[in-house]
């Protein structure tokens, strides 16, 4: 029987990035006494460094408060904390799925921005309660009542009770706790109905294996009973369940429905129990699993290769234990000529990319090269058949294709009025298609345009907030793959080819980008003991090429009076520095020359 | 220095003095004097040993030093001329012009010290290939027997850093065309290119500092001066202060090993026995050091005959490249 679970809550926090959404996180934390005073860290949710000094939550973590209200009522609020960033909307949207509401925060400077847009509407997707919050009202610039009649007159929603806060210095963040007793409905499940819960995150933990944070919604689930995830198959004993706190892991007699809690049960790779899938009990198995499961795939695909070739072991195992906890990253062993041994990762987006790259730079202390990111084409070959290529060093032979396919997305850049031109010549020079510009305020465009993801993937973001003094935001969704007039361009060193800096381009910049790849690599790369041609090629077909002339002067003239040991030193820097470099057939490339290339577009 | 140099030093016989680094004709040629007797009465200084004064032509007691230097057996002068082109000159700071440097190397010679070194520099601001080649037909005409030429380097920190940009200096390709031709023309008046900047007439080669690029052992006194003794290398800090009220030495670091021996040794025309290095300190070149000495004869950078390595002209430009690729 369908019952109400009249003192649970579950809702999330929805921002845009920035706009304050861990550290309201924290001071409900420290309002309902969930962590002492004196373990009080800044930003408690976030737990990884990365995390705490980009500002954005990564993984989605959830925790159980213990409230008692002023109605003299004692609540179980479980916070599900959701990640704030495009790459990871999937992930976004199973945590909010199992949840009744979402506290939105808008910052009381800044107002709605792309992420809050975004975000809501996923929410009302969900169909959340919304409880509005204006932030950071103690910063001289904020305007609570202009940014509340903002969200009234864009998204519609009343503002007329929202709070009005200071998550930094703590003020009014009582009434939060008290809007969401109030208007987030309780949940309602059926604690007598086949077991039913969606995994909306998973942790893997050294000890316990992988930790399933689940909300179930009907049903109940004890240590020792069968569980089996409903889309792999894959059948678990549980071993321990039980409820999050902020500190520890709080186990309990069992889970029941409408709660949100942990289980574990001997899961090795959370690839066995990925977010999204729904859990259920072997006997008494529910009929239908939840909706809305996928299996997330990557979308941006670079080499990574060691910089000490003697490190790929290393590579190898800190990808491994990364994935352990990442199911959406995918890596395989990959040869370059260039780079010689590496691995070909897949990531959800750029951020994705970026965080692992730090992370293996950071945690595992490994030294990295990367390649040009890219996509995935369709490549449609003269004989019918479709291969998909994620690597420019796979692409066919021009004289076998047929026709190619790229990935395009749907953007949306809120920028105030001021930026548009400036936003429109970007999009323009990125191949974006315009399709309509909405004032969604005074002070607020929303600029929406078709782009290929391939003019996206690298530094499109950057480049967008240093034209627009970083007032512009974006955020775009996958829709289709369109046919386009795509080559590939190869970079030869001596008349040896680099595969490794390969970039996949549409014909019509083909030019212009071989002429600014030759100018770079001729700026970048040091003049060496011997001429070296740099020729950028389509094919068998050079279309722009340099040279580097020989160095001609690298010399010491003077001894100084007998400082040997000044001199030596000189020369010992001298060889560290060429360790540095890349060592191609005769040439040596220096790290940033990959760089130059791929800040390609940042510059023109 | 007595906790790096033991008395058996004593009773080495010395065959260089030097007298360099920053301007030493600030002293009074008296004090020249007083220097050497107090040498002379530590160590065993030989009679016929090389006695070197670097010089500052500007000054302007110039010819009572000479004389001085001279009585105190001083056999050899360094003269730092920079450039024979005056607005050249002015800017590294220069005051004498060219008649007076002509007028000080012959007041040199008069007073019987024919052993005389100048001091040229490439590649310094305002330079062109003609501005040097005037430099350089000057420096003939005064016959002098040794000439150091140094490539400008300007170094961070230094004043002239700082002027990077608004100084007109020639690039990378014209200094090394620039020295290209110095070489040439130098050799065809006689001169050896013994070491990368020094050219002398037969017999005339710097004995002391042949000792650098040989890695022998020397001992330097004052502010800043290095040395090279049983192995270590060590040195006194920069204030002269902290010199004269008896600050001890600073050790740099373990010398005399193969790295150092072929990097000095390659800076010489005579360049590096590969055999030697064998018996001295069992180094033993493996494949991609010949692949390597391959390339630079065929670019002619090198000369090879299967035991001894020296760099041309043009692998003296590259030596530092050069070295680093080969050890």
């Amino acid at each position: 029987m369908l019952e109400k679970k009249e003192n649970i809550r579950n809702f999330s926090i929805i921002a845009h990035i920035d706009h304050g959404k861990s550290t309201l996180a924290d001071r409900l934390l420290e309002l309902t006494e969930s962590v002492a005073k004196r373990d009080m860290q800044q930003q408690l949710l976030d737990n990884m460094d990365i995390e705490k000094e980009r500002g954005i939550t990564i993984k989605a973590r959830a925790v159980r408060l213990d409230y008692k209200a002023k109605d003299g009522q004692n609540y179980a609020l479980n916070l599900i904390d959701t990640p704030g960033h495009v790459d990871f909307n999937y992930e976004v949207s199973r945590s909010l799925a199992a949840c009744e509401g979402a506290v939105l925060i808008v910052d009381a400077t800044q107002g709605v921005e792309a992420q809050t847009l975004a975000n809501t509407y996923l929410a009302l997707d969900h169909d959340l309660e919304l409880v509005p919050v204006i932030n950071k009202i103690d910063l001289p610039a904020a305007d609570p009542e202009r940014v509340a009649a903002d969200v009234e007159e864009i998204i519609g929603l009343d503002c007329s009770e929202a709070a009005k806060i200071s998550a930094k210095t703590g003020e009014n963040v009582g009434e939060v706790l008290e809007q969401i007793v109030k208007c987030v409905p309780c949940p309602e499940g059926d604690d007598d109905a086949p077991f039913k819960a969606l995994v909306f995150d998973s942790v893997y933990d050294n000890y316990k294996g992988v930790i399933v944070y689940v909300r179930v919604l009907d049903g109940t689930l004890k240590p020792g009973e069968t569980m089996k995830m409903m889309a792999t198959g894959a059948q678990f004993t549980v071993v321990e369940v039980g409820h999050m706190r902020a500190m520890t892991l709080e186990s309990t007699n069992e889970l029941k429905a409408g709660e949100v809690g942990y289980i574990t049960a001997s899961i090795k790779t959370v690839v066995e129990a990925r977010v999204g899938d729904t859990v259920t009990k072997l006997e008494n198995e529910a009929l239908e699993p939840l909706p809305g499961y996928k299996k997330v795939n990557p979308m941006v695909f670079c080499g990574l290769y060691p910089a000490d070739g003697a490190d790929y072991e290393a590579l190898k195992e800190a990808l491994e234990k990364l994935q352990l906890n990442d199911a959406s990253l995918s890596f395989e062993p990959e040869t370059s000529g260039a780079l010689g041994f590496g691995f070909r990762c897949g990531f959800l987006g750029l951020l994705h990319l970026e965080i692992i790259q730090e992370r293996l730079e950071r945690e595992y202390d490994l030294d990295l090269v990367s390649t040009v990111p890219s996509v995935i084409y369709k490549v449609h070959l003269s004989d019918g058949t479709v291969v998909d290529i994620d690597n420019p060093t796979n692409y066919p032979d021009p004289a076998v294709i047929d026709f190619v396919e790229e990935p395009m997305t749907e953007a949306h850049i809120y920028s105030p009025p001021d930026y548009v031109g400036a936003i429109m010549d970007l999009c323009q020079d990125r191949r974006g298609i315009f399709k309509n510009m909405d004032y969604i305020s005074a002070d607020r465009v929303d600029i929406h345009y078709i782009l290929p993801l391939n003019e996206i993937i690298y530094d499109f973001f950057d480049v967008l907030k240093s034209r627009t003094r970083g007032y512009a935001s974006f955020d775009y969704e996958l829709t289709e793959y369109q046919r386009s007039s795509l080559v590939k361009l190869d970079v030869l060193l001596n008349g040896d080819l680099i595969d490794a800096l390969s970039y996949i381009i549409h014909s019509e910049k083909a030019y212009t980008r071989a002429r600014k790849i030759a100018e770079k690599l001729k700026e970048h790369i040091p003049r060496q003991m011997f001429e070296i041609p740099v020729q950028i090629a389509i094919g068998g077909k050079v279309i722009a090429r340099e040279t580097i002339k020989a160095m001609r002067k690298d010399v010491l003239a003077k001894c100084y009076g007998g400082d040997i040991t000044r001199k030596k030193k000189l020369l010992e820097k001298q060889k560290e520095g060429k360790k540095r470099m890349r060592q191609f057939g005769t040439v040596e490339v220096p790290q940033e020359a990959f760089m130059a290339i791929l800040k390609l577009d940042g510059q023109d | 220095m007595s906790e790096f140099v033991s008395n058996e030093a004593k009773r080495r016989i010395v065959d260089t003095v030097y007298f360099g680094g920053g301007t030493p004709s600030v002293l009074e040629g008296a004090q020249i004097k007083a220097v050497l007797d107090a040498l002379r009465g530590e160590f065993t200084v030989s009679d016929t040993a090389e006695i070197t004064v670097e010089c500052n032509p500007s000054s302007d007691d110039f010819e009572d030093f000479i004389i001085c230097c001279k009585k105190a057996g001083v056999n050899r002068i360094s003269l730092g001329m920079q450039s024979a082109v005056d607005n050249e000159r002015r800017k590294l700071g220069r005051r004498a012009d060219r008649e007076k440097i002509k007028q000080r190397v012959e007041f040199i010679k008069s007073v019987g010290i024919n052993n005389i070194s100048l001091d040229v520099m490439i590649g310094v601001p305002e330079q062109t290939m003609e501005s040097l080649d005037s430099t350089l037909s000057f420096v003939l005409s005064l016959d002098v027997p040794h000439i150091s030429a140094y490539i400008l380097k300007i170094e961070e920190g230094t004043p002239f850093y700082k002027l990077l940009d608004k100084l007109s200096l020639a690039d990378e390709d014209t200094v090394s065309d620039m020295y290209l031709h110095m070489c040439r023309m130098l050799e065809n008046a006689g001169f050896v290119h013994y070491e990368i900047s020094n050219f002398s007439k037969p017999m005339f080669e710097s004995i002391h500092n042949t000792k650098y690029w040989e890695d022998r052992e020397y001992l330097g006194f004052g502010p800043a001066a290095h040395s090279f003794y049983d192995k270590k290398r060590f040195y006194f800090d920069r204030d002269t202060d902290k010199f004269i009220n008896g600050e001890k030495a600073v050790f740099d670091s373990i010398g005399g090993d193969a790295e150092e021996y072929f990097m000095l040794r390659l800076r010489l025309k005579k360049g590096v026995s590969l055999r030697e290095m064998k018996e001295k300190f069992s180094f033993e070149p493996d494949g991609i050091f010949y692949k390597s000495i391959d390339r630079f004869v065929r670019a002619e950078l090198c000369c090879f005959d299967g035991d001894v390595l020296t760099l041309t002209d043009k692998g003296m430009l590259l030596s530092n490249a050069i070295i680093t690729t080969l050890i």
